[in-house]
């Protein structure tokens, strides 16, 4: 296998992977906030707020994961 | 890349000043900046101190969010300086996303050579598929936070939160807060960017095996990621803002919020 061709695998299978633990923990997120909204509508506000920040604590690493991707591939 | 399909990843350069390329992504990004400004100044020209119709309509969409920053934020000062730079960001981020799925985006163009390939340049691509332009949006709401941070706590205050001796405890959370403060940057920028980056060629992929109708619920699903994303951006500008202008010092006293209080009495 040459190199190109390696990094191309490589990049695919770091987003590929990187990807499966946020998704997984934004669904949590999504589903802890939606229970709590479902069990006390009163505080949606401040439930909605910080399941914002929550998901974008965890989209984070599946951020961290695009850029690896590309600095795998572009350099 | 192959046949029917030109995915690039840097933006393409029109023509150059200078050493200055100006891109498609930058025509875009300065169009719709011209755009939104020619609007403010028309619709702001003549107002009125009873709204009726267009004015009334522009206030509700204004007075809204207004509303929601301050009372995220609970402080009317800070709101008040805050909103209009969260407010930007948000209508500019907007109308860069909604202005890339207009028909003529992305297939009017020039042909020119690249690298001494012969490619189709077009004139307007969508503006958030350009790292520069979300990279410079983030750099932005970075400052943004900060300022907001050092200005309302004071500076020894904020760099307190980051750099403690209370306890080795203490010390390496600040450490992790302020490595997570940096990482703000890349998270901000690469969000945006990864979203309409992979819309476009989502869609892109689509008009290449489909082209006749197949295309149209995925551009109106590329509306609705245009609108989320311009709300997160804000949002969490919004919502690292509040972080950062308080002080997480164990501050139990009064368990139940006064406001708290009275609601659960009615």
């Amino acid at each position: 296998m040459d190199i190109e061709s390696a990094k191309l695998i490589s990049m695919g299978l770091v987003v590929g992977l990187g990807v499966i633990g946020p998704g997984i923990g934004i669904g949590l997120v999504v589903a802890g906030a939606l229970q709590a909204i479902g069990r006390n509508p009163e505080a949606s506000g401040k439930i909605i707020t910080n399941m914002f920040i929550g998901i974008a604590f965890t989209e984070a690493l599946a951020i961290f994961a695009l850029v690896i991707g590309f600095i795998i591939k572009y350099t | 890349m192959h046949e029917g399909i030109s995915i690039h990843l840097a933006p393409l350069a029109l023509f150059h000043i200078g050493t200055i390329s100006v891109t498609n992504t930058f025509l875009t990004a300065l169009t719709v900046s011209i755009l939104l400004i020619l609007f403010a100044f028309f619709a702001t020209r003549a107002l009125t101190l009873k709204p009726s119709g267009f004015q009334a309509i522009l206030e509700l969409l204004i007075t809204y969010p207004y509303d929601f920053v301050r009372d995220t934020l609970g402080n009317d000062r800070l709101a008040e300086r805050m909103f209009p730079v969260i407010m930007t960001i948000f209508l500019f981020v907007l109308s860069v996303n909604w202005f890339g799925l207009l028909p003529f985006v992305a297939s009017i163009g020039i042909h020119a050579s690249v690298q001494g390939i012969s490619e189709f340049i077009p004139f307007f691509y969508p503006g958030a598929t350009d790292l520069n332009m979300t990279l410079a949006l983030a750099i932005i709401a970075f400052f943004t936070i900060e300022i907001a941070g050092i200005v309302t706590l004071g500076a020894l205050k904020y760099a307190g939160k980051f750099i403690t001796f209370k306890s080795p405890l203490a010390f390496v959370v600040g450490i992790i807060e302020l490595i997570s403060e940096l990482v703000r940057l890349i998270s901000f920028s690469f969000r945006l960017f990864g979203n309409i980056f992979a819309g476009k060629v989502l869609v892109l992929v689509i008009m290449l095996f489909v082209p006749m109708i197949l295309p149209v619920p995925f551009l109106a699903f590329e509306t609705f990621v245009g609108f989320i994303q311009a709300a997160i951006f804000a949002l969490l500008t919004l919502f690292f803002t509040k972080i950062a202008i308080e002080l997480h010092e164990e501050e139990h006293s009064s368990p139940v919020p006064s406001g708290e209080k009275v609601h659960l009495t009615i």
